[in-house]
Parts: C-alpha cells; structure tokens; sequence
C-alpha cells in the first residue's frame, strides 16, 4: 500500500512536527507528544483534555484552540497514549479550576487515562473524567467492552468546550459532556479496509461488492458485511440502529454529522446527507445545525458515520458559541 | 529466581517479542487494531533501554521498574494490563532471590492486577486466559516441590494450551469483543504474547 511517508516508525513524530509549523495557534511539545494552545489557560478556566490514538485526525490536535480542547496527547496510530504523556499535558493546561479528561470507551484509553487521573490526583490537580461510547453498532452490555467512543466526541468537545470558555466550573463542564454524550448515537459504514502505517497492508479484505457494516475507527472489522447497497438503504440501516436506540420525535432539533472515515470524497458524504436530511424531515425532526466532512477518521479508509445529537437549547447555544481551530472555526 | 535471572527474562521476553511481532500483529488484524505486536516491541525495547546500567537490589526492583517502563512506552490496554503485572509481581519480591514457591506467590498478585484493571475473566478470550492456567501448573509444580526450571516449563506448556484454547471462544472484553460472534475462530493476540512471556521464563530458567 503506497504512503506519503518517510517512514512508519517515524509517521507520528513527523506529523506532530507538521502540525506544529502549519498551526501557530498550537503548541506541540514534539517529546512528550503534547498539543496545547500557544495562549495558554486563562486562569480559573476548566481545562478540557482529550487523546487517543493517532490516524483519526483532525480528532484530537486539530479541536484543540478557543472553544474546545485546551490540550491533546496523540498515541501512536490507533494505540492509546500512556499516562505520564497525560499528566504531563494535564499540568501544563490546568488553570487552577481542574481538568475534564474526555475518554472515548476503548479499554486501552480507559486504563491509560484512569492510570493518568490517578497520577493527577496525586499532583494534586481536580480531574473530571467523562467516557464518550456513542457507537450503537456494538451492543452495551457485560458480554462486550461496551460501545466504542466516535462520532460523538466531536460533539463533547465543542459543546463543553464552548461551556468552559464561559467560565463554567468543573462539575458544571463534565455534567455538560456527559449529557452530550448521552444524546448522541453513531453508526458507521465502510466500503473498504485502513492500512496502517506499520502493518502496510488492509486490515481486512473486502471485494468491490461488499460493504463492513457497523465499523469502529481503528479498521477491526465491523458487526457483519453485507452486500454493497444504494446510498439510501445503507442510511436507513444507520438511521435505524440510532433511532432504535434513542428515538427522535417529532418537533425534536438534532445536531447532525456525516463524517468521512477518510477516503471517502465529499460528494458522497453530500449524498448520504440528503438521504438522512430526508429520513430526518420524514419524522419531522429538525436538523438545527450540521456537520459535513472528515472530522473522526480511521486513516484511509473510505465510508461513512452518521452521528445525531438530540440537542437542547442551551446546547445549540454553546454550538453556536465562537471556536477557532484547525478543523472547526466559527464566530471567532 | 534472583535478580541476574530475572533480568535474563526480561531479556528473553524482549527476544521473543521481536521474533514474533509480525505474528502478534497478524493474530491482532484479525480481531483487533494490528498494532500488538508493534507495541509489545516498543515496550520491551524500552525495558532493555532502561535496565541497562541498572543495579537494583531485590528481584522485584528490578520487575517494578520493567512493569513502569511498560506503561509509560507501549500505550493501548496491554501497556496498563502487563505493565500493571509486572510491578505487581515485583511488589511482592523484595529480597535478592525467590523460592519458587515466592514467585508462584509473586505470579498471582500479577494475574489479580491484570483481572482487577481488565475487569476480564476466564474464558472472555484475554490474555488471562493463558495467564490462569500457567499460574496453575506453576503453583501445581511449587507446591509439589518442583526447581523453577521444571515449574516455569509446565506453566509455559498450560500457557500455550490456554492460548490455542481462545480460538473457538467469543470474545467479551477488549476490541475483539466488538465483533461479536466473528471473533470466534481467531486466537487472541494478548494470550499469544502472554505464552511468550512464560516461554522465555521456562527458556531462561532452564538455560540456568
């Protein structure tokens, strides 16, 4: 599999080296692979904080500026970050106010950042640790890892984010994160397999009339593979697992996401837009605000994430609220 | 045990995880993110790094600060789960040698780290799976008087038994567990290098 790369061992180093000379805004601590803003936390601000593996970008170092994230800790491509990696970043963005770690539910982010959160505490630093498990695809249950974190954490991070910028205390950030959480579902479709950097090779094989149905973000397998549908029917399989799940009614606002998983042209995103836009008018459900493009990806892989939020209105107000990023910006 | 054979199988797990990156890694493309056997090599890289020009005195120094090493360098849940082992085990070593009843005993703590932070159990298809019954035969081995030698290649051959027995099972913790019944038929990846690790104690321990 082609790469523009130097190297795989040196893939993740070389892109924080980019980051840091495309984005002025950030500061990327290229050792200890730590993003923060280059302003700093202002202070008696809560400092939200989050990671994962590397290979979904923009998530996470492209959501850290005013707004969202205050810090990001980048793993290796689709291994979790480790701890003193963690704490590191947590003491240089707290602001005196504590830190609100945002977790998406993978056991290997959830022992690293616990490990992490105990070190902080330790530091004597507030940590409020909230789990991002959206992906309706896996079932919730004590026979599974529990649901993954994806779509949704897009959604976390601005909405907390924007409440933290007011000046909310940490309690009042992490009850927020949670409650977003807490309204969203995703569901994700993939046309084809991720290669990673290291393995070289796809991480699954899929023929050119099969579809993995129910995919993560780090290119396992998804639930089943099925047959290569019509846009139109892979939305309302998607639709009707997130709906299943936590049903819109009618007269409902909903914060909608189509994402791409990477290799997946804009055109199509637009197409499976206007098929969930028109599910979505069906059940006179309003979508009030909408996300187009790749936010949450899984390195080349080409598919889709629907991800919709039942939104609130003090939630529409903290979407609206100025964020300036690499990936997000608006108002600001 | 003692601290000069401890350090030789800290070594030999180093070995045998290079050997077998590609391996780990393939079983893990199957079931979970392909990137066991990477880490795995990044992590205990870094432990040879950090051993070097290391003197400690008690066998468990030497094990905490491998298990330390591991959870800052190798990420994912296998860098809390055999990290959090290894201090564990260390823990309970605090002199120079170890009878092999001792590090049967220093064994366990390491299995009931893995089973506390994991949440996992028997039979979820995780590396406790061939974790158990290594400790079992090893415990068996101890108790029945055995050197470390015959006791640490009884618990490498439970080890590798466990691990061939994950195939059939569906798996209920980790990433695999996302796939439901397709995680049937596949051998999971942190039993295979959980094999390794007691393969290179029974390696070391004989060599001696």
């Amino acid at each position: 599999m082609k790469k523009l790369i130097n190297a795989p061992e040196a893939v993740l180093a070389d892109a924080l080296s980019g980051v840091a000379a495309a984005h002025s805004g950030l500061n990327v601590d290229t050792e200890n692979k730590v993003i923060t803003r280059t302003a700093g936390t202002r202070a008696g601000k809560v400092a939200l904080l989050s990671g994962g593996g590397s290979g979904h970008e923009p998530l996470h170092g492209g959501f850290v500026g005013l707004g969202m994230l205050d810090a990001a800790c980048p793993g290796e491509v689709f291994t979790s970050p480790v701890p003193g990696q963690m704490l590191t970043a947590a003491q240089a963005v707290d602001g005196g106010a504590g830190v609100v770690f945002i977790v998406k539910n993978y056991t290997g982010d959830v022992l690293n950042f616990q490990m992490a959160a105990e070190l902080a505490a330790e530091e004597g630093l507030s940590v409020e640790t909230v789990l991002v498990d959206d992906d309706v695809a896996v079932r919730d249950s004590t026979y599974t890892a529990g649901r993954r974190g994806t779509g949704a954490t897009v959604f976390v991070e601005k909405i907390a984010g924007a409440l933290a910028e007011q000046g909310a205390d940490l309690a009042a950030v992490a009850e927020m994160a949670k409650r977003v959480n807490a309204s969203s579902r995703s569901f994700a479709v993939a046309l084809t397999a991720c290669t990673t950097p290291a393995s070289g090779k796809p991480g699954f094989d899929l023929s050119e009339h099969e579809m993995e149905v129910g995919v993560g973000i780090h290119g396992e397998p998804g639930r089943r593979r099925e047959k290569l549908r019509p846009a139109k029917e892979i939305v309302a399989t998607a639709l009707d697992a997130i709906l299943d799940d936590q049903p819109l009614a009618a007269g409902d606002d909903a914060i909608v996401m189509v994402n791409g998983l990477g290799a997946t042209p804009l055109i199509e995103l637009y197409v499976v837009f206007n098929e969930v836009a028109q599910v979505l008018a069906a059940k006179n459900v309003t979508i009030a605000r909408s996300l187009v493009g790749n936010y949450v990806t899984s390195l080349d892989m080409a598919g889709v994430s629907i991800t919709v939020c039942k939104a609130d209105a003090d939630m529409l107000a903290l979407w609206d609220a100025p964020v300036n990023t690499p990936a997000l910006r608006w108002g600001a | 045990m003692d601290i000069d054979l401890a350090r030789a199988w800290v070594q030999a797990i180093a070995t045998a995880v290079d050997q077998h990156k590609d391996q780990l890694t393939q079983l893990d493309s199957a079931i979970g993110d392909a990137d066991h056997g990477v880490n795995m090599h990044r992590g205990f890289s870094a432990v040879t790094t950090a051993l070097e020009g290391v003197e400690p005195d008690t066998v468990g120094a030497l094990l905490v600060k491998a298990g330390t090493t591991l959870i800052s360098s190798v990420g994912g849940a296998s860098g809390p789960l055999y990290g959090g082992a290894f201090r564990a085990i260390g823990k309970m070593l605090d002199a120079p040698k170890a009878t092999p009843g001792e590090f049967a005993h220093a064994l366990a703590a390491g299995l009931d780290s893995i089973k506390k932070l994991g949440a996992a159990s028997p039979g979820d298809k995780t590396m406790i799976d061939a974790y158990a019954p290594a400790l079992a035969s090893f415990q068996q081995q101890a108790d029945a008087g055995a050197d470390l030698a015959a006791a640490a290649l009884a618990a490498a051959d439970a080890a590798e038994d466990g691990m061939r027995a994950t195939t059939p099972l569906q798996a209920r913790k980790g990433r695999a567990s996302y796939l439901g019944a397709r995680s049937v038929g596949h051998q999971d990846p942190g039993a295979a290098s959980t094999a390794l690790i007691f393969r290179a104690l029974a390696e070391t321990a004989v060599a001696r």
